[in-house]
């Protein structure tokens, strides 16, 4: 009892390859999936699948769900769950609609085109959007209405809002630079895609290493040098190697045409251009990164995870649980709102059909990703990969020219397959 | 076993919990309960299922609120609203249910709440494993599952998580209930062994326990409660496990005729 000395700390027990990278089996399983799911479909298709062409679609069809899915692992990982997603992700999409095409230009006077719409616009959503995600946690955590209730009235309230606000009528064209965020539209171009990937590796590479010197530095044991040095070369080159496809579809002629005479130039011949990477697939990946960092180092996310786990222990230590979901659902109401910006921007209009089934779109990416409903496990990649499965199973089906009942049966009934393999995974890992 | 010092002093004592009453759904869970602790000192807190021990000791820690009476800590009346003013008074609780989230591993669950971070803001995982180590190699020498989630741990590893969380952050009084209700002969002993240390240390510790003989080894008083009703608070000294079972079992005092 007297003695201060700290636990030892166990040598580092020799493994095969994969524990000696230290890798997530579970992570490694969902992207053999994706990969072997893309050779499938690419094969159906004579090659078609695996187009520079196809994977930018791919990619741009996936971000408004996926960002979604990042705050649905949050909510779901606390014990709850949001029914009223894609009807938030209207309603928001009408206000910002409706705002740029009529209240700014029009009603306060600011004319078509201004530069400063698409940034007020942004603001009005984005602020919409968490304002009302905070009102649902707030019946949710200090009325103490269940989630599941809360939001299914919300699915009924905010996709007819959405249709009161519109009259039910498409509204658009959007203002130009708000388009930016569709995909098509708005992207980086060659250069500043590799310039980005160069940054993007280097910060990688970066992080890995301060995670390594943060271990050391208390004596804890590291993974072997070559192993590092392995991980490394993987994430840089699936960085470089995802850059290098987007750059490597190029805008169609007549498409750049076009672009060149807007300008009043011609273009010269046999000039290619690389789209490069997206302003909205930009906007993915960093809400991918930001939402990684506040699941693993903030006190925030160890508060989800913890209250997810034991809501009883989470409040006897201390944690205000209530305060806890009014922010988790106020943070999924703002991704709401910035996929709106992205899909209406994407379909360079507000139709009132936007967002439907996306809450179910949502909740399958998450679970797909490994979310336990159950409450306390789920990643953001996990969520991110489960959004581009079923992405690539949607469209790659469409490709292939299977009828539409059947697409959705496959997607229903890959969803409770992926819940199953998840399940016996757990139990052979021995995890709960 | 001496009486404590500070007790005998006449010094104000570390906790009062005075005429302190609550009921649910009109029901007296605790009704009019007065009980008191000096630094150094175990109290007892005995009684049948059900009898109000850990209701009392809940409005302590924070986890309900009292409807009459008064808390007082070194003399001074506090409002304890929630378990985040306890702990802020150095009021620590090892609760019957361990309270830890299964899904976190030891370190997560031994800073939950009062994370260490780094001058960023972020968690510092790394620096709280090192606590961890350090506070577990006090504790119990043969904790080694550092990295896994406490899902995966002992009951008695548990305990061992949930007591290195009470008495990391410098509690001046810690509540016990029922500590060694999961743990093997050996564990228990190390707890036996821990709250004479802490003692000595000067801190207050309410034990809540149904076991009437480590109750006669570990405490200095015992107060026993009855139906939500305290039926008396005694001497350890001056009293045999059978004047403490009576009072549990027919809610009598010692010299008191049984009805």
């Amino acid at each position: 009892m007297t003695d201060t000395t700290s636990q030892p700390i166990p040598e580092r027990q020799k493994g095969n390859l994969f524990q000696q990278l230290e890798l997530d089996l579970r992570l490694l399983g969902m992207i053999g999936a994706f990969v072997i799911l893309c050779i499938g479909f690419n094969i159906l298709t004579d090659g078609r699948f695996l187009t520079p062409r196809n994977i930018f679609n791919l990619t741009i069809q996936t971000v408004s769900v996926a960002i979604m899915a990042c705050g649905m692992v949050f909510v779901i990982v606390n014990r709850h769950i949001d029914l009223s997603v894609g009807a938030l992700l209207a309603t928001t999409s009408a206000i910002m609609a409706v705002t740029q095409t009529q209240i700014l230009p029009h009603t306060l006077g600011m004319g078509l085109g201004n530069p400063a719409i698409w940034l007020i616009t942004l603001v009005v959503g984005l602020t919409a959007g968490t304002l009302i995600g905070a009102f649902q946690g707030w019946m949710v955590g200090y009325l103490s209405i269940p989630a599941f209730i809360v939001t299914l009235g919300g699915f009924l309230v905010w996709r007819n809002v959405a249709w009161y606000l519109t009259d039910g009528q498409t509204i658009g064209p959007l203002d130009s630079t708000f388009l930016v965020f569709g995909g098509t539209n708005g992207t980086l171009g060659e250069t500043t895609s590799w310039l980005l990937a160069a940054l993007a590796a280097a910060l990688a590479i970066w992080g890995l290493w301060g995670a390594r010197r943060a271990k050391a530095g208390h004596g804890f044991p590291v993974k072997p040098a070559w192993a590092e040095a392995t991980l490394c070369a993987i994430t840089a080159g699936a960085i470089f190697g995802f850059i290098w496809i987007l750059n490597s579809y190029h805008i169609p002629k007549r498409r750049l045409e076009r672009m060149f005479e807007a300008r009043g130039e011609t273009m010269p011949e046999g000039l290619e251009v690389g789209y490069g990477l997206p302003v909205s697939v930009l906007i993915l990946i960093t809400v991918a990164v930001v939402m990684t960092i506040i699941a693993r180092r903030t006190r925030f996310g160890r508060y989800i995870f913890a209250t997810g786990g034991n809501p009883d222990a989470a409040e006897l230590s201390g944690i205000n649980t209530r305060r806890l979901t009014v922010k988790i659902f106020a943070l999924m109401g703002f991704l709401c709102a910035l996929s709106a910006v992205i899909a209406s921007a994407r379909l360079s209009n507000h139709s009132n059909d936007i967002g439907t089934l996306d809450e179910l779109r949502v909740i399958a990416a998450a679970v797909i990703g490994g979310t336990a409903l159950s409450g306390g496990f789920g990643t953001i990649y996990g969520a991110i990969l489960g959004a581009l499965i079923m992405q690539a199973l949607q469209s790659g089906m469409a490709m292939v020219g299977v009828d539409a009942p059947f697409q959705n049966i496959v997607v229903g009934t890959v969803l409770v397959l992926a819940v199953l393999i998840d399940i016996i995974y757990r139990k052979r890992v021995g995890a709960k | 076993m001496t009486r404590n010092p500070k007790r005998a002093a006449g010094e104000t004592p570390l906790v009062e919990m005075d005429d302190v009453s609550i009921s649910f759904g009109g029901i007296k869970a605790v009704d009019h309960v007065s009980v008191d602790l000096y630094q150094g000192e175990v109290v007892g807190l005995l009684g049948h299922n059900g009898a109000g021990k850990s209701t009392l000791i809940k409005m302590l820690s924070g986890a309900y609120q009292k409807e009459t009476g008064e808390i007082r800590v070194n003399g001074q009346t506090v409002d304890i609203q929630n378990p985040r003013d306890a702990r802020a008074l150095n009021i620590e609780t090892i609760y019957q249910t361990l309270a830890l989230a299964d899904n976190l591993d030891a370190a997560s669950n031994l800073f939950l709440g009062r994370e260490l971070v780094t001058p960023l803001g972020l968690v510092d995982d790394s620096a709280m494993e090192a606590e961890c180590r350090k506070i577990m190699g006090r504790l119990n020498p043969n904790f080694q599952k550092f990295n896994e989630p406490v899902s995966a741990l002992s009951g008695g590893q548990r305990q061992s998580v949930a007591i290195a969380r009470a008495v990391y952050f410098n509690a001046k009084v810690l509540i016990m209930d029922e500590p060694t209700a999961a743990l093997g002969p050996h564990e228990t002993q190390m707890v036996a062994e821990l709250i004479q240390q802490l003692k000595a240390d000067g801190i207050g510790i309410f034990l809540i326990d149904h076991d009437v003989h480590a109750v006669m080894e570990l405490c200095d008083r015992a107060s026993v409660m009855k139906n939500g009703q305290l039926v008396g608070t005694v001497e350890i000294d001056d009293v045999t496990d059978d004047d403490l079972l009576s009072m549990i079992i027919l809610g009598k005092k010692p010299g008191e005729e049984a009805a």
